[in-house]
């Protein structure tokens, strides 16, 4: 399933993201794209080159590009709405909850910029909140892509199927961790390394992160299994419950504040179900700043050896 | 049209939607009763529906954007054959299908749910976008409070439609010139509507919306210019309604049978005398 050494993706993730809509509009011709003028932003230009008739590009306005798409999509559409997470998700909240999600209407929504990609955007467009916004609406799917891999079948999976979608995602290159042939399924986890003293839950670039401690960890005679939660809601609970019986510990690893994210779905998952001690990685108690990513990782903590301590601490905790 | 027969219509309406509120003992009279006369110009002379078939792909839309006077869409529906008119006796009640504000998931025939003011239309923007990228012939009647049009959406939705010049859907506002807390132009003055919508590159039409020959007059207008079009309705908050038409707050009330009695009578008298 993981590559034999990992290296920055050859596509951007938006990129990825763009040819995977390009590639699932041929095949269902109810697919439409939406953005609110951040096309080059998002990556979905060529979208609209390839089909001129089937993009819509609203201007900035995603409150009204939400309602838009909600409505669209009640005469059989299926729009893919892009725009920077937090924008699309704090500013338009009521209407994802409202003209979406309430009336049970079909619309996927894609939030660039995750967490700490935003990098040079600063604070006010590092969205931290966006997934906790999300997972209080009922019946939203949440997926976070690690790298571009399980770009074609969460493009698929969301064209497929009816209700509302958030994907986050970021439009650089990322860290590729998966073989072009690994396979995905929505709502079921990926254990990417088996493990027995310990277990690493993580979304998004974190994936990376956790792959990094738990070879760490091995060198010291630790033994951390690694799981990557690319769909944070519905939370695959199974494989959670499985692996904190397994391994007695836990740490989750998010690009987001750990209140109301992965985090957050683990822990309320554990608390009621399978109580071991759990320790999160994540934004606590802060918002965004301006800088490069990597600043941005080592500045709050979204690190391998961030994940590494608080794994030997959980281990104290047992 | 047969002006006598939609004047019927709307007194029908007007009795219908008394009846529901009521039944639950209390509602949103005021801005269902301005509604009365443009839904049933509406849903007697201008939608293309079919209550049998309800869904059917090239109906006409009707989006309630005000949608706390969904008992005046509810009577209505229950008028043209929707549903039984007894399902308006359960108007709020645990388990109904015809709640406060619209639910196109509870009642047959409403297209869209609404409730949050300033929604609605870009949901009709959206509907009308999706029947013309479909090539479906569909015309979506989107109804706006004036006081709802203090909300900033609405004028990203109409900015949006100027700009994509799309003509399949027609704004209507119910001009009742009041809101909740009072009258329009004490909590946030509007200005003039139809500058605005102008101003903003819409055909704008305005006229008397208790007149159901001039509410026919102008939505016929707006069909036929083929222009992304808004048409002000102005009307008066109450109005139809004996004892919700003097009050300085009318927007939600209490109604007691003997009051829905009294209502009916005079709704009657008035449709006798040719008045509204």
């Amino acid at each position: 399933m993981l590559v034999n050494e990992f290296a920055p993706s050859a596509k951007e993730l938006r990129a990825a993201y763009c040819e995977a809509l390009i590639d699932a509009a041929r095949k269902n011709d109810k697919i439409v794209a939406v953005d609110a003028d951040v096309q080059y932003s998002m990556g979905t230009k060529p979208f609209y080159d390839v089909f001129p008739h089937r993009g819509i590009n609203c201007g900035i306005m995603e409150a009204h590009a939400v309602g838009l798409c909600a409505g669209m999509s009640a005469t059989g559409l299926v729009p893919f709405f892009h725009a920077f997470g937090c924008f699309l998700t704090r500013r338009a909240f009521d209407q994802i909850f409202l003209s979406c999600a309430y009336q049970d209407l079909n619309v996927k929504l894609i939030g660039g910029d995750s967490g700490v990609c935003a990098a040079v955007n600063g604070g006010t467009h590092m969205p931290f909140e966006d997934v906790g916004l999300m997972r209080t609406i009922p019946n939203v799917t949440i997926i976070e892509p690690a790298d571009t891999s399980i770009l074609p079948t969460a493009v698929k999976t969301m064209a497929d199927n009816h209700g509302v979608y958030f994907m986050r995602s970021c439009r650089r290159n990322v860290m590729q961790i998966y073989r072009d042939d690994a396979k995905f399924t929505i709502g079921k986890a990926n254990v990417l390394r088996d493990g027995s003293d310990a277990v690493i839950i993580a979304c998004g670039i974190m994936v990376y992160e956790a792959l990094m401690a738990s070879m760490a960890l091995q060198e010291q005679g630790i033994s951390a299994a690694v799981i990557d939660m690319h769909t944070i809601k519905p939370l695959d609970g199974e494989t959670v419950v499985k692996y904190a019986a397994k391994c007695g510990a836990v740490v989750t690893a998010e690009n987001h504040n750990v209140v109301g994210g992965l985090g957050s779905a683990v822990t309320e998952l554990l608390a009621e179900s399978y109580p071991v001690p759990v320790e999160r990685v994540g934004i606590v108690e802060s918002f965004g700043e301006v800088g490069t990513q990597e600043f941005l990782q080592q500045r709050f903590g979204l690190t391998a050896r961030n994940i590494v301590e608080k794994v030997k601490k959980v281990l104290g905790r047992e | 049209m047969n002006p006598q027969e939609t004047k019927k219509a709307a007194a029908q309406i007007r009795k219908l939607a008394i009846r529901a509120m009521a039944a639950a003992g209390y509602g949103h009279v005021g801005g269902s009763m301005s509604l009365c006369d443009m839904l049933a110009v509406l849903y007697t002379d201008i939608l293309n529906i079919d209550p049998k078939h309800s869904k059917k792909t090239d109906r006409d839309w009707l989006v309630l954007s005000k949608g706390h006077c969904g008992p005046a869409l509810y009577g209505t529906l229950a008028y043209k054959g929707y549903f039984p008119v007894e399902e308006l006796d359960t108007l709020n009640q645990g388990g109904t299908s015809l709640p406060s504000h619209c639910d196109r998931l509870k009642t047959n025939g409403v297209d869209i749910s609404t409730g949050s003011l300033g929604q609605g239309l870009s949901l009709a923007c959206g509907v009308a976008m999706g029947n013309k990228l479909q090539d479906i012939d569909s015309t979506v009647y989107a109804i706006l409070g004036d006081g709802e049009l203090q909300e900033g959406q609405n004028w990203e939705a109409i900015q949006f439609i100027a700009h994509q010049e799309l003509a399949n859907v027609v704004i209507i506002v119910d001009n009742n010139k009041r809101q909740l807390d009072g009258y329009t132009q004490d909590v946030c003055r509007q200005f003039s509507l139809r500058d605005k919508f102008t101003a903003f590159g819409l055909n704008t039409l305005e006229g008397d919306g208790h007149k159901v020959e001039e509410i026919y007059e102008l939505l016929t207008l707006a069909k036929k210019s083929g222009k992304p079009s808004a048409v002000i309705l102005n009307t008066e908050k109450g109005r139809g309604c004996n004892f919700s038409e003097i009050p300085d707050f009318n927007h939600y009330m209490v109604i007691t049978p003997d009051m829905a009695k009294s209502a009916y009578d005079e709704i009657d008298r008035r449709l006798e005398a040719g008045l509204c």
